[in-house]
């Protein structure tokens, strides 16, 4: 029942908020909502609730960790929503509440799924009610940019759907008792699947939830998409929706896991991991918007994510406190260019050189995200990848550690160098009007204390939750 | 298998053909019509048990693929003006001819997969090309309506090969897949609309010269 009700609150909020006409009756419901959700999130975390709807639901370990980072995020995004929606708003206004209400509870049905096609559906929901959210300007650049997510992104879950039909099909050899594609069947009995069919479905289902991640080189909608959403859009996506592609991700390699086809596996996810850290710090050299720059910054993340999984060991340990950070970083990140994108009217470096001494707040904020996001100490991320490149020594892939070092390094002073300009340079133009208020402050500070403690003190029922997610994914605690 | 069910399964692939062939989009949208149809008696064809769970995906098979759809995508260039696909990256014979191998190369490697039984290889073969041939048709024409086509073209590609596996899949989920699909599609319609009034055309390729970058 309560976990029912995860996905009940935000859909009933959904529907409140469309009914009210009047806009603070709508942010009303949706601070409510995710205050109502993350509240059910923590009593879950207290009560452990037994699996519903005959096992198609349940929270347990990466899916536990996911929901949570989801409703946290949700509610800091929400906060961030009052304020922001007093200095702009958004055009098909009724629908913009709506449509986030209707992705926290898409997504809570993607993190909670037990079922692959429960979980494509749910995943498959965040993709749409995310699209008006994108091109709430409906201006030629967000236009283009949502019609690039719209079919990059329906395609790659088509292929999901495709790859979620194999792994239906490689049951055929498995007990008839089993029930089709229920993960824990599937993982019970994963030596009796059919290897081929397996091999297919994990094939196209990395394929289609790794464009929903933004691995690369499916990353293409990503900059486009990061820069032309609202702030807050950008950072449910780059800390929420990954997030949920990635479950859908590990979810698959854990039945291949059990299956006895790790080999299979981790070369593919080593190389996906690789491929987008390397693009990654190429691109992040030559942005000079500061959206743009998160993009490549998320793509980076998602293939170190995907690296944690295939090296296994410490590293699926990693990877999952990983996507925590991650998630916390990138939402600190995005709502604080947001407050410079609305101080100023553009996220362009050139435009908002020196807004140290105007914002102070936001640059201190923007400064924070920048050493947390790019894995500096004393910050959760620096933990989870030092786990990651820990995963790859100790496999002997000592050339492949220098490389992601190498590579995270690049990428650091990449988006230092645009970052701190912004914050230190030269002042280019005074901005307009006063962007730190409470509301829009709160929820980025928030982040930061959340992801500035991870990198020292992991709570215990965390560390237990985290070992669990692990163990399911082959890997281990440190 | 039938041969009512195999009649069908070649019907699918003829109107794959229609819509590579033609620069009509009224055309395209009455075929991809056809082919929804032809899906929803497709589950009646291949379970002649007609349980509760072959009629409801029928009917909500035909109620989204052959009507909703199709009149949506319709109204869409109806109310944009567009009639004509223009010049395609790919043309047309040449469109005509990958489709043709795609289909042949699903017919080739469909029957050496493992199977549970023999009679899905056709069904597999079927959807593999609808696959292929709904890629051709994303990648290689530059409306945006086109490009919906495609995705509908793959999409029951998929739904073809699910049809291997509905006596396991539950009925709710195959709704949710649908709802989805449909969801989709309409987000993708209104975006199209929006797309029209701002671009005066539907050419998703062109906004490539809009002076960014």
């Amino acid at each position: 029942m309560i976990l029912l009700a995860l996905v009940a609150v935000p859909a009933l909020g959904a529907v409140g908020a469309y009914v009210h006409r009047e806009e603070g009756y709508r942010t009303a419901w949706l601070v409510a909502a995710a205050v109502a959700h993350l509240a059910i999130v923590s009593l879950v975390w207290v009560t452990r609730p037994d699996p519903a709807l005959a096992g198609w639901i349940a929270a347990e370990g990466l899916g536990l960790l996911v929901l949570t980072v989801l409703s946290l995020l949700f509610l800091a995004a929400a906060m961030y929503t009052v304020g922001y929606l007093r200095h702009e708003s958004p055009r098909g206004g009724r629908l913009f509440v709506t449509c986030l209400l209707t992705f926290l509870g898409a997504g809570s049905l993607v993190a909670l799924s037990q079922h692959l096609g429960l979980l494509w559906v749910g995943m498959e929901a965040t993709t749409l009610s995310v699209a008006p959210l994108i091109f709430h300007r409906h201006d030629r650049r967000s236009l283009e940019a949502v019609w690039t997510y719209l079919v990059m992104s329906s395609v790659g879950i088509a292929l999901a759907l495709l790859g979620t039909f194999f792994m239906a099909t490689a049951q055929f050899s498995a007990p008839a008792a089993d029930r089709p594609l229920v993960l824990a069947d599937l993982v019970r009995s994963a030596q009796r699947l059919d290897p081929a069919w397996l091999k297919a479905a994990f094939v196209f289902l990395l394929a289609g939830y790794g464009t929903k991640m933004g691995l690369a080189p499916m990353h293409t909608w990503k900059p486009d998409t990061y820069g032309e959403a609202p702030p807050l859009v950008g950072a449910l996506m780059a800390g929420g929706l990954t997030s949920l592609a990635f479950l859908g991700v590990a979810r698959t390699t854990q039945v291949v896991e059990a299956a006895g086809l790790g080999s299979f596996a981790q070369p593919v996810l080593v190389g996906f991991g690789m491929i987008s850290l390397v693009l990654a710090a190429v691109f992040v050299l030559g942005q000079s918007d500061l959206k743009r720059l998160l993009a490549y910054s998320s793509v980076e993340h998602m293939g170190l994510l995907v690296l944690g999984l295939g090296l296994g060991g410490v590293g699926a340990y990693g990877s999952a406190l990983h996507v925590v950070n991650n998630a916390l970083a990138k939402g600190l990140l995005f709502l604080a260019v947001g407050n410079v994108a609305l101080a100023t009217g553009t996220a362009s470096t050139a435009e908002t050189q020196g807004l140290g001494r105007a914002l102070p707040v936001s640059a201190a904020l923007l400064t924070v995200g920048l050493f947390a996001a790019t894995g500096s100490p004393p910050f959760g991320p620096f933990l989870s990848e030092f786990m990651i490149l820990r995963a790859a020594l100790s496999g002997g892939h000592v050339v492949l550690a220098l490389v992601v070092i190498g590579l995270l390094v690049t990428v650091f002073g990449g988006m230092a160098l645009r970052i701190l300009r912004v914050v230190h340079g030269e002042p280019s133009q005074q901005p307009r009007g006063d962007t730190e208020g409470i509301w829009l402050i709160a929820a980025p500070l928030a982040l930061a204390l959340a992801v500035l403690m991870l990198g020292s003190y992991i709570p215990e029922p965390l560390e237990r939750v985290l070992g669990q997610a692990a163990a399911a994914l082959g890997g281990r605690a440190p | 298998m039938t041969s009512l069910a195999s009649l069908l399964l070649t019907g699918v692939v003829l109107t794959d053909f229609a819509i590579l062939a033609t620069s009509r989009m009224s055309t395209c949208i009455r075929a991809i019509g056809v082919q929804g149809l032809i899906l929803a008696t497709l589950p009646l064809a291949l379970h002649p048990g007609w349980s509760l769970h072959t009629l409801g995906l029928a009917a909500g098979t035909a109620v989204v693929k052959a009507v909703a759809l199709p009149w949506f995508l319709a109204w869409a260039i109806r109310e944009v003006n567009v009639r004509r696909e223009v010049e395609p990256l790919v043309g047309y014979v040449t469109s005509v001819l990958v489709g043709a191998v795609a289909v042949a190369v699903s017919f080739v490697v469909a029957p050496k997969l493992p199977l549970p039984d023999s009679h899905g290889t056709l069904l597999v073969a079927v959807a593999l090309s609808n696959v292929l041939t709904g890629l051709i048709v994303l990648t290689s024409r530059l409306k945006a309506i086109t490009q919906v086509v495609g995705y509908l073209m793959l999409e029951n590609g998929i739904f073809v090969f699910g049809l291997t596996q509905t006596q396991r899949v539950p009925f709710l989920l195959e709704l949710g897949v649908l709802l989805d699909v449909f969801v989709g599609v309409f987000v993708m319609g209104i975006v199209v609309f929006h797309i029209n009034r701002e671009f005066d055309s539907l050419g998703s390729a062109r906004f490539d010269e809009g002076g960014r970058r």
